[in-house]
This record gives C-alpha cells, structure tokens and sequence, in this order.
C-alpha cells in the first residue's frame, strides 16, 4: 500500500503506541502494514489498513532455568565487583538460546569476563554478525556474537546496538583473535566502526567502494530480464509479500 | 665482503648504500651480514594469486619472503564475493535455500541444513520434522563430507605433485555426485533440504545404489591409505607443516579436522548433535601432531565414518518405505512435488492434477506457498553444524515476515583461513600451499 493512503482506515487499537510493554523492555521495532505487505499495488484485500507491530521475544524474568541462571549468576557476580552492575541491559530466552543485550561500553569488559572466569569459561567465539534495524531508532546497528564453552558445552549470544549517527562499537580482538576478519566484515557490510581493531578496512568489497551494501537502505540493485518475450524486474522491485 | 671500497667498481657507480662484492665466500657469511645490518632491501615481496592453481580458487596470498623463508603471509580475499546474504533477504525462506546452497560449493548440504535448521527452529517445529527427512539429511550429509574430503584429499595432493591421488580422489567423487544426481536431481547447488523436511522422498532404486557405492569405497578408501600414510614423500612434504596448537586453534575459532589435529575430539555431531545423530554409530577422529599430515589422516578417517553413518542410515531408510519427508503442516510444507519428465527434471503432473481438479484447499496451500511464503515468528537463532571444515552456523534473522530479515553464514573457511600467516610465517615457500591445503578452505564459502 502507497504511503499516500495509508490513512484511509486507521486501525488504533492495534497501532504500536497502544502495545501493552510488559516488564523488560519490549518495544515494536517497526510495523507491518495490510494483511499481506503488497506495497505500490494497492491493496484489493479490504485489509489495507491493517497495521502491526513487530515485536521481538521480550526479556526473561528470573528464574531463566538449567544453566542459563549459572551462566548469568556467574557474569552477574564478576560485574558486580567490577562494579559494572550495568553492563547486561536486558536477556532474551528464546526458543532455547539466550542472548544478553550488553551496552557497547562495557562489551570488551564483558567478552574478557565470559573468556576467562572458570564458571563462563567461552574459549571459542562464532564470529560477529550485523543486523541492520531501520526503524529500531537510537539502535539501529546490532552486532550480534555467538560465544561457546567448550569446556560446559553451552552457548550464548551476545548482543550489542549502535545507533546509526554514531556507528561505534568497541573492537573484542583483543580477547577474540578470530574476530579479526569477522569484524572487518561486519564493517564493509553495515559500517560499523569497531574501535581498538588493528587494521579496520574492507574485506569483502573493494577498498574505494561507496557504501555498506547489507545496510538495507542499500539497494540490492540488478537489471530487468526478458524470458519469452516478458520483462521480469529485478528483484527488489518485484511485487512481494513480505 | 668489503663494504666500503670496491676496487672493481668504476668511478662513474653508486656509493650510495652498501655495496657487496661477492669473491668466492660461503654465501651464508653474505646473508649473515645482511641480517646483521637489518638491511630489508634483500626482501621480496611476491604475489600469488589470485588466478592460481594452487590456491583453491579465487585466494590471494602477499608473501614476503627472505630467501626462501616465509617472514609474512597475508591473505587478500573477496574476489569471490556474490552477495548471497544480501539476495537471500529478497527471496521467500524457502528460495533462501536456493542461494545459501551454492556458498561452500563442495559442501552444499550442509549450508542448506544450517540454514533450514534456523528457520525450523524459529518456527518452533523442529520436534515435528518427520524421521525419514532426518535421516536422508544425515545421509546426504555424509556422502557430502565423504564427497567433501576427496576433494580436499585430492587438490592437496595435486599441489604438491601427487597427481594419482588427484585424479583417483574425483574419480570417487563422481561416484558420490551420480547418487547426489539420483536422489536430489542435481549434482551440485541442490536445494534439497527444505523447511519441514526435504524436497522429495528417494527415488526407487536409491538404496541399492548406496549399497553399492559403499561396498565399492570399503574396496577403494584403502588405497588412499596404501598410497599416502607412509608414503616418504608425501610424509616430508605434510608432517611438521601449518602447525597450530590447541591455544592457537582456540584463539583463532579455529573448527573442524584443524582443531582434531591438536588431539581435542570436539565435533559438534557428538557434543550438541542435531538431526539424530546421537542414534549413529560413529567415532571422532583425532591426531594429536598439530600438523598438516595429522589433518590428512583425520580425513581419511572421518571419511570411513561417514561411510559407516551412511551405511546405518541406508538400513533405516529401508524400513521407512513410504514415511513422510516433509512436515504435516500444510501451511508450511513446500508443496509442489517433482518428477522426470521427458526433458527432465519438473513439477509432478499428478501433483498438478491433484491441484488443479481435487483439491481446492491444496491449490489454495499451493499458490500461497509458492507466491507469499510462510511467515515466521520475529526473533534469531543460530544452530550450527559440523561441516566438512568445522563449525558452520547461519545466524537467521526474522521480523515476522515472509523473507529472512538477515541471514548471516558464519562459514568455517572464513574463519579458518586467518590462520594462514600463523601456519606459514617462518616457514619454506613451498610449505604455505601445504598449510593452506591442510585448511581446505573453499572461496565459495569465503566470500560468500
């Protein structure tokens, strides 16, 4: 649905601002419009102006259960005594994997915790993974990090936002060697500046290329095709149903 | 070696910076002086790659050699960059599986099973998957890393002039593409392994194609064993080169026959199984010398394993004749069903007659599936898998909709080939191709 008449059936009851935010920190980042997402087409559906919200899985509240309290007792306690009681802002559990959302600051603090400290002991890190949230304002650069113990067979995530008009996070090299490449990457492709890396320039692309290109409002680009007398679009400007 | 008077030199020649004379000395005592005086202009920095055989397709590598010594290796990636993940995020979750397929080309199901293992999970039905779509992904699965290996197996040997393990290793490969040809309909790029379960049951005749082509390996694996373990050459050319410890391995994220090599049993089939694979019957391989004929040997291993799983899950897919291979959610399961027509590979004409003249509800599944997708509830997982090469995880991303908000892949290539400079560094010039070989990274999975 064009923008133009998006305020031709207004459906308040079901508009972001009217989602009831449990304790922790649930909060829509974006919103889906019309039942089936055609925009530019008009929507014949009688839906059109069906607006929801998108909601990510809400923070968990003690107690998380199995380990995932070990885990979180244990990085609990060493925040504490750095008096970094902060550093972890909310924790997800979601279809059995747990993520801490950790305040850019204080990830490299974090990150050594979970390295070294006999109860956490996450020798092997995944690599970093960016998510780019358009609409997720003041947060819009995730960094996402998997982390695994070897030694207590577990996993976690680690999580961490930048907003767009100050694209920092701080470099975990220093205590993640393997995050050398991943972290140029994440930086070719969303932009973010990992400070403290030792040689932060581009992986991927090449050096003098404008723009991160897996930011979305990079445009995936591509040309029209013809098969059999027809022209398909390329495929960002197809009709779609998302 | 005189250095400041050249009694030979005309007037008319430099004198700027040293001069050597060289009369007839031991040709150490020059380079001995050279080191002495920290002179850095014997350095030559060569460049290899990236149109060269011997770096498994598109990888450039910037030596900097002294004599013959490796003193700096880098590597320059890139060149194989396709924007796979970016693609992935404009295509349905099923068409996801279509792209991610072809990253590590040599290892296509297991960038499918991560990938479909994400989205499964997200949508909550990964205790729904029917047992037989489990054990033909575990089936696939192996005969890739069987398939996987050889490759591996086959271009080390190439690159350091065993030419017969060459061409015996994609002699069998072949063998193990003809089965990909004959279950999934493609010898590469299969798109197989789909959300809810796989694309289509086995064709008749499968099985004893499998049979056939284990009993056929059990006669030929042995003579990649009769060929290289103790062959002297081979030996010299593997054993003590691309060292990397435990600590190193650690440090570096490191996965897979690398970090077997140090001796740590860690594959995540045994320590976080997935898809059934606590039911199998199978060893982890190990060497403990660090080196790069130890990472050989942990293939030739993992490779009779592989057999031994294939085996055991050919005897279970005996006795599932007829079982389901995708899930019963209609919503979700990919509906349109293939078949071999007279010009190959197609949409099934008795599932089109079932569409288009029985059954409304599965046109209705039909057309919504294949023009809209499914949705899939906004949150991320991560469910990585023991590729051929290690750790192989795609961190997906959904917001709710019908296409993956981000799917990133972390790919075990990726992240191995960072330690080529430690494995090389201090090292001959011959040994970085060893080293890089022992990694057996693919630039498909690389780049991405």
């Amino acid at each position: 649905m064009s923008d133009e008449k998006k305020v031709e059936q207004p459906a308040p009851e079901q508009s972001p601002d009217n989602v009831p935010a449990p304790a922790g920190e649930v909060h829509p980042v974006g919103s889906r419009q019309g039942m089936f997402g055609v925009r530019g087409s008009g929507d014949t559906s009688g839906y059109g102006g069906l607006v929801s919200p998108i909601v990510y899985p809400a923070a968990a509240q003690r107690p998380f259960g199995g380990w995932y309290d070990e885990v979180a007792d244990a990085l609990e306690d060493r925040l504490r005594t750095d008096g970094l009681d902060h550093a972890v802002e909310t924790v997800v559990i979601h279809r059995g994997e747990i993520t801490f959302h950790v305040r850019r600051e204080d990830l490299v603090v974090v990150a050594q915790m979970l390295r070294d400290d006999p109860r956490l002991r996450f020798e092997l890190c995944s690599g970093v993974s960016g998510v780019n949230y358009p609409d997720d304002t003041g947060r819009e650069l995730h960094a996402v990090y998997h982390l695994l113990s070897m030694t207590h067979n577990r996993r976690i995530r680690l999580e961490v936002s930048a907003p767009d008009a100050d694209p920092h996070i701080p470099s975990i090299v220093g205590v993640y060697p393997t995050n050398d490449w991943h972290e140029r990457e994440t930086f070719d492709m969303f932009g973010i500046v990992f400070d403290g890396h030792p040689a932060l320039t581009r992986i991927l692309m090449p050096d003098d290329w404008p723009g991160h290109p897996q930011r979305k409002d990079y445009p995936l680009g591509g040309i029209p095709v013809e098969y059999k007398g027809g022209t398909i679009p390329p495929p960002d400007q197809r009709r779609s149903y998302n | 070696m005189s250095t400041t008077e050249d009694l030979y030199a005309g007037s008319s020649e430099t004198t700027e910076g040293r001069v050597f004379t060289v009369t007839g000395q031991d040709w150490s005592s020059i380079t001995e002086g050279l080191a002495d005086a920290g002179d850095a202009d014997e350095r030559v920095v060569v460049n290899m790659g990236p149109q060269h055989p011997s770096t498994h397709g598109v990888l450039r590598l910037i030596l900097e050699l002294e004599g013959e010594t490796v003193t700096e290796a880098r590597c320059g990636i890139g060149y194989l960059h396709t924007g796979i993940e970016k693609n992935m995020e404009f295509r349905s979750w099923t068409q996801g599986v279509t792209f991610c397929t072809r990253m590590d080309y040599l290892s296509p199901f297991y960038n499918e099973m991560t990938y479909v293992l994400g989205v499964e999970r997200l949508l909550d039905i990964e205790d729904q998957i029917p047992e037989k779509a489990e054990v033909m992904r575990v089936l696939l699965m192996e005969l890739n890393r069987i398939s996987s290996h050889l490759v591996c197996i086959a271009t080390g040997g190439m690159e350091i002039g065993a030419l017969t393990v060459m061409t015996i290793g994609f002699r069998e490969r072949e063998l193990v593409l003809d089965l990909f040809e004959l279950i999934t309909g493609l010898r590469m790029n299969h798109a197989f392994i789909r959300p809810g379960g796989v694309a289509q049951d086995l064709p008749p005749g499968a099985l004893d194609e499998i049979r056939d082509f284990i009993a056929l390996m059990k006669k030929r694996l042995p003579e990649y064993a009769a060929l290289c373990n103790a062959n002297p050459i081979f030996k010299a050319r593997l054993e003590n080169v691309g060292h990397l410890d435990l600590s190193g391995c650690l440090a570096l994220g490191m996965t897979g026959p690398v970090l077997r090599s140090t001796g740590y049993p860690w594959d995540l089939r045994k320590t976080q199984p997935y898809s059934g694979y606590e039911d199998y019957d199978f060893e982890v391989q190990t060497w403990d010398t660090c080196d790069s004929y130890g990472r050989f040997r942990i293939r030739l291993g993992e490779m009779w394993e592989s057999l031994k799983i294939v085996e055991q899950a050919a005897d279970r897919l005996a006795k599932l004749e007829g079982a389901p291979v995708m899930v019963a959610d209609k919503k979700i399961a990919w509906p349109s069903q293939l078949a071999i027509g007279s010009d190959g590979m197609g949409n099934s004409l008795d599932h089109i007659r079932h569409i288009m003249g029985e059954s409304m509800e599965g046109l209705i599944h039909h057309f919504k599936l294949v023009t809209e997708g499914f949705r899939v509830p906004p949150g991320q997982a991560y469910v990585p898998i023991e590729s051929p090469r290690g750790e192989l995880g795609a961190h997906v991303v959904s917001d709710g909709g019908t296409r993956p908000f981000r799917a990133h892949f972390r790919d075990p290539s990726f992240t191995n080939l960072q330690a080529t400079s430690v494995m090389s560094e201090g090292g001959m010039v011959a040994d970085v191709i060893v080293a890089i070989a022992s990694i057996d990274p693919v630039m498909g999975g690389v780049d991405r």
